[in-house]
Order: structure tokens, then sequence, then C-alpha cells
């Protein structure tokens, strides 16, 4: 008897010719007679089947050509953000039942994602000041995205006001998403009016420079023209600043990547998506529930789902099925384990230890700090050379550098210090930037 | 379902779990001097009511919380058209090295080259199965690369001068995400009715196609888990009209190596590698859905996608690309399985996976056409849609059978879809369940079948073990309960 060839599938050869038999055939070929003959069972030019060792050689050799941070200390943001990620979260991820689990449509046998899922959009809420929060995006860009749709919605209008400060790849995936929509987008800058017919004023706060916007001013100036206002949020910046439900907004969206999910070279992430109560039916994606069964016991279920595509169709608020639930666990995981207190000590922590690379920083002759006004996580360097020659060179010392900016201010380098970078490492840093400016 | 604990399971939230004073983890202490904090207006004047919970709370709490879910690692989950195979676990392990989960997606390419050879290798290994060779692996979700394909078929009639293509055509067993994505894409959306054998009916799809026809979306197997015997033919009606024809990847386990969609004649297709590709689908995402092309489009993919030049990866933006749909480069972490997926199996392997997947389908067909009906009763691909009729006709529905099902610890397959079969229960055993499992679950479906005439309500009140019995959906809809709220504000729920 031939072994199988696949550690993935049990059916054995006498397996499959018992079956055939029930089935009442006589080989594979008959149960695929609809398939055009001339087309059936094509040559594969892929490469052969690895065993487990090979397979994990293969890959440890492609990982080892990229350079892993924790080897290098990271100076990157814009976008995606290097913190600790506790132990515990590692853990709870990994458990099978949540891993291997679909989309909670049985509820009686997907208590446990359900019930993360209302511990998560709990938090969202707590955490923004916000009243509803669903149970999740792809991402935070595309979930900024669906924040101008829903306005647009909600207010029956066709314009989008964009401010000059959102970071441009959140305005090139807002023109894919809005592109077909006829939706018109337009950029202003703060002291500029919104169009007459705008239905939202799209903000980022911290904005694509680091800089805390003031979104009471700017939620305030979208609701004199009668549209709402949209801010996309740093949500660990939020152990601190002012959350977005202070400052009145409607729609909240953020990249939860911050809040212990690993970098991974830019996903699976998770969006994060909130607004008022009165808005809560024009949410897109899934939401979660609490309700009672037959026993009166508490239970979650999927709820509000006459928005989704699996009733609605060509009607619903989104296209969005599969989101991102596994990373909302990763997320509800570390802020349980982080905390009240933790969650105000990272942010404090960051905000400390960016502003001390900020004035070491901007000391160096060459280099000077362009943010001004409060900034967490990042601030804007201008170089005495191109950021990526600098980077090239900050490589050797095992410094991966700040995001190269040139592209919108001279020799801009857009630098990110979170709680893991040490003062070992931020001094490190400074001490290679003043060498590198030095040399002619 | 086995409780696996005996007494009340404990169901408070976090919050309700939380002890002023208790942390779950211990942070560094502060290693610079501090500055002055920004002005008080700027703070935040309220504290976010996060827990205050131990280590081993926490711990417990999500332990107790995972046993209460069925999992593809723990059940027989034969949920139709969601493809729940067996996620390797070395595939995790990969997906978290250090050179892989630690890496910044805003790296210089040339410190990234592996993850790039990857997302490259992968890019072809794809084509290579489908017979579209041109992909973009950014897509986050199937949907997204629906709406991605859709865009790339809008761009290309616009470079054609034409501004005309403004409907999308899908059959009436489409899956939601079509319409919903077409609508997205500004397409007007018209059905096309199936034939009694439950295929695409190829006259109404000639009566319905014109020179306003921008694609046809089709499922290939649809979902009733047929494969369309006369699928050149609609590809050639499609094109015969200028029209181009996009496949609903999600059914693509039943083709491995059994047909490629380029062959037949489509245009575009998404795959959702969190079914066909092992990617472990997490309770709902996250997943990943490639936009694959012909060469004709390849020009208009998302951006961005990964060149080689000998031996040198990099980033670039298709010549028209259609533009960026997502924050970064894809869900990387979910690509690294899909190819460490791709390459444990290999190209044998790859047939091997979708025979045996068809098999497996065909097995529970057999057994169970006679008692409970199936929609369309003719060989089928990797699923089947039984119909049970006469059990409704006698006071039980699907749901009743699903949830019975939960009794016997199998998770239920999935209900009422497609749309156009009367109590349809859409079953997907794929091709990593034994036989005696199958075995097992027809024997079940059998006994139930008995039930029905010998105690209905055992099937009327199912599940019985579970945490929580049936749920009051309506109740949650009426009155929505979406957070966490104090007992003192409680009466701020409406």
């Amino acid at each position: 008897m031939p072994t199988n060839i696949s550690p993935y599938i049990p059916n054995t050869q006498d397996d499959r010719e018992l079956m055939l038999a029930a089935i009442g055939v006589s080989c594979i070929d008959d149960l695929v007679l609809d398939i055009p003959e001339a087309h059936r069972f094509p040559k594969l030019d892929i490469r052969p089947a690895l065993s487990e060792f090979d397979l994990t050689a293969e890959i440890g050799a492609l990982a080892s050509r990229n350079a892993a941070l924790g080897e290098y200390a990271c100076f990157l943001g814009a976008g995606a953000y290097r913190h600790y990620i506790p132990s515990v979260v590692k853990s709870v991820v990994a458990r099978g039942e949540f891993l291997t689990s679909y989309t909670p449509y049985q509820p009686e046998v997907a208590q446990g994602t359900l019930q993360v899922g209302f511990e998560f959009q709990s938090m969202i809420c707590e955490i923004t000041g916000m009243e509803v929060a669903n149970a999740g995006m792809y991402d935070g860009p595309t979930a900024f995205a669906e924040g101008a749709l829903m306005a647009c919605r909600i207010t029956r209008r066709q314009t989008v006001a964009v401010l000059d400060t959102v970071e441009p790849r959140n305005a090139q995936i807002l023109d894919a998403y809005a592109r077909h929509q006829g939706i018109e987008i337009v950029v202003i800058g703060h002291g500029d009016d919104l169009p007459d017919d705008a239905a939202c004023l799209m903000i980022q706060s911290p904005n694509q420079f680091g800089v805390i916007e003031d979104m009471e001013a700017l939620a305030d100036k979208a609701h004199a023209s009668g549209a709402l206002s949209v801010a996309s949020i740093n949500p660990t910046s939020l152990g601190m600043f002012r959350t977005p439900g202070e400052c009145d907004v409607d729609i909240v969206t953020a990249e939860g990547q911050a809040l212990g999910v690993p970098l991974s070279f830019g996903g699976p992430y998770v969006g994060l998506f909130a607004c008022k109560d009165i808005h809560k039916r024009q949410m897109p994606g899934r939401i979660i529930g609490r309700t009672t069964d037959t026993k009166g016991r508490v239970g979650y279920v999927l709820t509000l789902q006459t928005r989704e595509q699996h009733i609605r169709r060509e009607r619903a608020t989104s296209n969005i099925c599969t989101s991102t639930a596994l990373i909302g666990l990763l997320m509800t995981t570390y802020l349980a384990v982080i905390g009240r207190a933790g969650f105000k000590k990272v942010a404090e922590l960051c905000y400390h230890k960016a502003h001390y690379a900020a004035i070491e920083i901007d000391k160096l002759p060459g280099y000077s700090v362009k943010t001004d006004g409060p900034f967490f996580h990042e601030f804007m360097v201008e170089c005495p050379k191109p950021p990526a020659e600098i980077n090239r060179a900050l490589i050797d010392s095992k410094i991966i550098g700040g995001h190269d900016m040139s592209d919108r201010s001279n020799n801009g380098m857009l630098i990110c210090v979170t709680e893991v970078n040490t003062r070992a490492e931020i001094d490190a840093l400074v001490y290679a930037l003043s060498e590198i400016g030095a040399v002619r | 379902m086995k409780v696996p604990f005996p007494g009340e399971i404990d169901r408070r939230l976090l919050n309700e779990r939380s002890v002023s004073g208790r942390i779950g983890l211990q942070l560094q202490e502060i290693d610079v001097p501090e500055q002055p904090f920004p002005d008080a207006g700027l703070l935040r004047s309220v504290e976010a009511r996060l827990p205050e919970v131990s280590q081993p709370e926490v711990v417990r709490y999500f332990t107790t919380l995972s046993a209460m879910n069925f999992s593809i690692d723990t059940n027989f989950y034969p949920l139709g058209s969601c493809t729940m195979k067996y996620n390797p676990k070395v595939n995790e392990e990969m997906a978290f090295l250090p050179g892989m989960a630690g890496i910044h997606p805003n790296q210089p390419d040339e410190t990234v080259q592996g993850a790039l050879q990857l997302i490259w290798e992968l890019q072809q290994d794809l084509g290579e199965i489908t017979g579209l060779p041109a992909v973009c692996l950014g897509p986050l979700a199937g949907a997204q690369g629906e709406y991605s394909g859709l865009m790339i078929a809008q761009a290309y009639f616009q470079d054609q001068g034409d501004f005309n293509r403004t409907i999308a055509l899908m059959p009436d067993s489409a899956h939601g995400t079509n319409p919903a994505s077409a609508a997205m894409a500004g397409l007007e959306v018209v059905t096309v009715p199936s034939d009694s054998a439950g295929n695409v009916d190829v006259e109404a799809l000639r009566g319905l196609v014109d020179q306003r026809t921008c694609v046809f979306m089709l499922t290939l197997p649809s979902t009733l888990g047929l494969f369309e015997p006369n699928i050149l033919e609609i590809t050639n009606i499609v094109h015969e009209v200028g029209g181009l024809v996009y496949a609903d990847g999600a059914n693509l386990n039943a083709l491995l190596g059994i047909v490629k969609l380029g062959d037949l004649g489509f245009d575009i297709a998404h795959s959702n590698l969190h079914k066909t590709f092992s990617t472990p689908h997490g309770g709902g995402g996250p997943g990943a859905g490639p936009v694959l092309v012909s060469e004709t489009l390849a020009s208009y993919l998302p951006t961005p996608v990964v060149d080689r030049n000998g031996d040198t990866y990099r980033f670039a933006a298709p010549d028209k690309t259609v533009g960026r749909v997502n924050g970064f480069h894809g869900s990387f972490g979910v690509l690294v399985r899909a190819y460490a997926y791709i390459r444990a199996v290999g190209a044998e392997g790859m047939r091997e996976v979708s025979e045996n997947a068809i098999i497996n389908a065909n097995y529970i067909r057999t057994a169970l056409a006679e008692e409970f009906g199936i929609a369309a009763d003719r060989v089928c691909m990797h699923e089947c849609v039984l119909s049970p009729q006469a059990q409704k006709a006698k006071g039980v529905s699907a749901l009743d059978i699903s949830k019975r099902l939960i009794d016997y610890g199998i998770h239920p397959p999935t209900m009422y879809f497609p749309l156009i079969v009367p109590e349809a229960l859409m079953v997907e055993p794929t091709e990593t369940e034994t036989k005696d499992t199958l075995d097992r679950f027809i024997a079940v479906m059998r006994q139930i079948n008995k039930e029905i005439d010998s105690d209905p309500d055992l099937l009327h009140d199912a599940p019985h073990d579970t945490p929580n019995t049936r749920l009051d959906e309506a109740n949650a809809a009426r009155h929505p309960y979406l957070r966490w709220q104090p007992d003192d504000d409680l009466t701020a729920v409406d």
C-alpha cells in the first residue's frame, strides 16, 4: 500500500476507491465530465512539494534576508508603529479555537468570538470616547474611506473635503473607494472654507507630520457647514490626548495595529470604526450585540445585519464580508493586559522618548526639527542630506532610520520613537546622525 | 457539544471583573529625562475605563471564551462556500518568524528582499494555478478583490474610450458581495436566471448581454457546487459583445490542477487565500483576496505589485494602475501562510487537494440525496446543497436541522444560501476530513431525520448543551446593546 503524498489529506487509495464505488463511478474522471475535455487536468508549472523540514529551511532563508526589527533599532512610523507585544497576547491568539473558526454565523457555537468582539467594541468606545463601534474593518485607511462614504449616505451630499495634513496614502485609498460613486474629493487647508455641499471634513490626528490637530475646532467648522467630521486617530495617543468623543467628532476611524499587532510588513491589521449612536444604522461592517437566550442567559449575536451585503446585496452599506476578527482579538487581549494604567503609561513613555529624541536631534548641526506644536509618536526633521542617503548609512549602524518625506518637505525625515526605543538606541541614532551629517 | 466545565460558565465581561490596582503587565521605567506635558486642554479629561485585571485572570478569561467556539481544530465544520479545511500549524510558525512578523512596511526595498521574493513567487504560483498570469496580492479579502477587479474592468473600458459599459451581470445564485461590490463600483446589477438543472440559463444570458455589459460575474463552481457545463459558450457570449468575464474564486478549491480559469475564457478573478490556500479564518478574518487578470489587463492592477530584475525585487506601480486599495502591501502574514501551503502541497498535490474535495462532497451527496433532497441532483464538485423540503413539510426547518447538528458536535452547513434553493443546507466537507468523519456525519444526519418523526422538539429546541441555547436575534436588533456600560449607565441604552 503506497503512503499518502500529503500530510494534510487523510484519504488513502483504498478510501478513495471505496468512496468512488459508493458514489457509483469508477474513477475521478467520471466526476469532472462537465469540464471541457481539452482543458481538463492541465499541467501546473509550480515547484514540487517540500517536506516540512525543507519548507522551514526555505522560508527561514527568505526571512533571514529581511532586516528584522529588534536586530535593528527602528525609527519608522508613518502609519505602522512598533510597540511591545506582551507574551499573553501571542499565546491567546495561537489558540486554535479562535484561529480556526469562521465568522460567527451560528452564535451558539461562537460565543468565544462574539464575546471577544463585544469586548473589542466596548474598548474602542472607551478609548475614543465614542458611543458605538463596529467589530472591525480591514485596516485604518480603508476604515477612513468607509467613514467618508458613510458621511455621504447620512448627509446625502457628494463632496468630501480632505484636510491637506492627511497622509497622502489615506487620500489615495479614499479616491479608490469613492471614484465610482460620483463623489468629488476636495483638498483644503486649515484656513479654507468647506465647500457648501460638503458631506464631511476628513481629519487625521496626529496628522501626517505627527502633529495633534485641534479636532474640536475642525469638527465645529464642519458642523457649521452642515457637514460631518470624520477623524482618523492614533489610538495609542489617546492614552494621553483628548478623545474625538470629547471633541464632538461624528465618525472616528483608526489603524488598530499599534495596539498589540505585529508589524508583519503591513498586514494583517485591523481598522477601528466608531460613531455617534444616531448614525449606527449607517455603519459598515459587522456589529455584535448583547441579547438573551431561550433560558434567559446573556449571550452575543451578530446584529443590525440588514445593513450588510449578505442580506441587502447591492443596497448594503458596504461590500465588506470577511474582515479582521482575529486581529481584533489581538487588540482586545493587548488592552486587557496593559489595562487602564498601562494604556496611559505607554502613551506617556512614547511622548517623553519622542520629545527627548527631538530635542537631541534639533541640537545637531545641519538638522532641525520642523514640527511645530504638540506631537505624538513622530516628528519632522529637515536633514542636511537626502533622507534616503542618511538611511542607507544608518543601516551600517544597525539602525533603520525615519520615513523619507522628501517628496513633501525639503530633505524631510519623519522620525518615530515609541516605548520600545531605549535611551541607548536614541543616543546611538543621534550620534550616527551627527556623524553622517558631518561627512561632506 | 460537551460543555468542558461543570456548572455555570462565568460570562462576566472584563470590566465586570476589574479590581482597582491590579495590573496585567509591568511596563518598563522611563529612561529619558521627562518632558513637560502640553496644555491640559489638549489632554483627555476622563480616563478610558479599561479593565484592571491580573495576568492569570486574562489568560483564564480568554481561554474559557475560546472553549465556547467550534473550530476546525476541534470539530467537523462543513460550512459551504467557506472551505473550512485544516490550517497547517507550520504556516503559523513561518508567519511569526522575526524576519516576517518583525519587518516594517515602510522599510526600504533593499532591507526586505526575502519578503519581496516571497510575494513575487506567490504572484507567479497563483498566476500559474489559475491561468491568469498577472497578479496583485494586495486586496485584503474576497470583497476587496472583487472591487479591485471591477475597477480594473472599468479602467480598461474607459481607456478604450468606451464609457457605456454600466452593467454587471450575475447569476441569481451569486454571493452577496458580488452585487454589493458592483454597486460600490457604480455598476447596475442585472440578474441572470438559472435553468432547471442549476446552470446559468444560457439563452437568458444571450438576451441580457449587449454593448452595456461591463462584466459577467460568475462563481465557478457555482454556489450550488456545480461546474457550468456550458462555460466556454458562456464566456464566448460575453466576449462577443465586448464584455469581460469575472470569476468569483470563492470555490477555487474544486479546481486546483483540474482546470485553469484563464483557459476557460475568464479575464479577471479573485482568490480567497483564507479558503483554498488554507490560511485560518480567525473567526471572521483576516483574509486575503488577490486579484488575478489576463496579460491584457495587467497594467491596470492595483498598486503595488512586486517586479523582479535579475536577483533583485522591488515594489512597482503598474502603468495604468487603478490605484491603492489598502494601507500597505496587503495581508502579508496571510501571504506567508499561503506561500508555505503551496510549497508544502506542490504541483502534484494541488490536484490531490481538489480531487479529494470533489470525492468527499459527492460521497455525502450520494448518501443523503434520498432522505434530504439535493438541489439539482447530479455530480457536484467540492460541495453539495441539500434541500430538506420534505422535512419542512413536517414542521422542521433547515435551521432546526442545523441547530440539532450542534448537539452532535458538528458545525452546521451554510443555511439558506444560495437564495434560489428552498431550505438550502450547503455542505462542503473539504479534502482534509477522513472517511470516518464523513460516515459519522451521514449517520448523524440520518439519525436526525428519524428524530423528526419521533421527537421533533429535539430539533426545535436544539442546541441543548451549548453555553447558550438559541439567542434572541430579533430583540438584539430592536434594542441594540453594543458595548459594556457600568450598571448605573444602563438607562442610557435605548
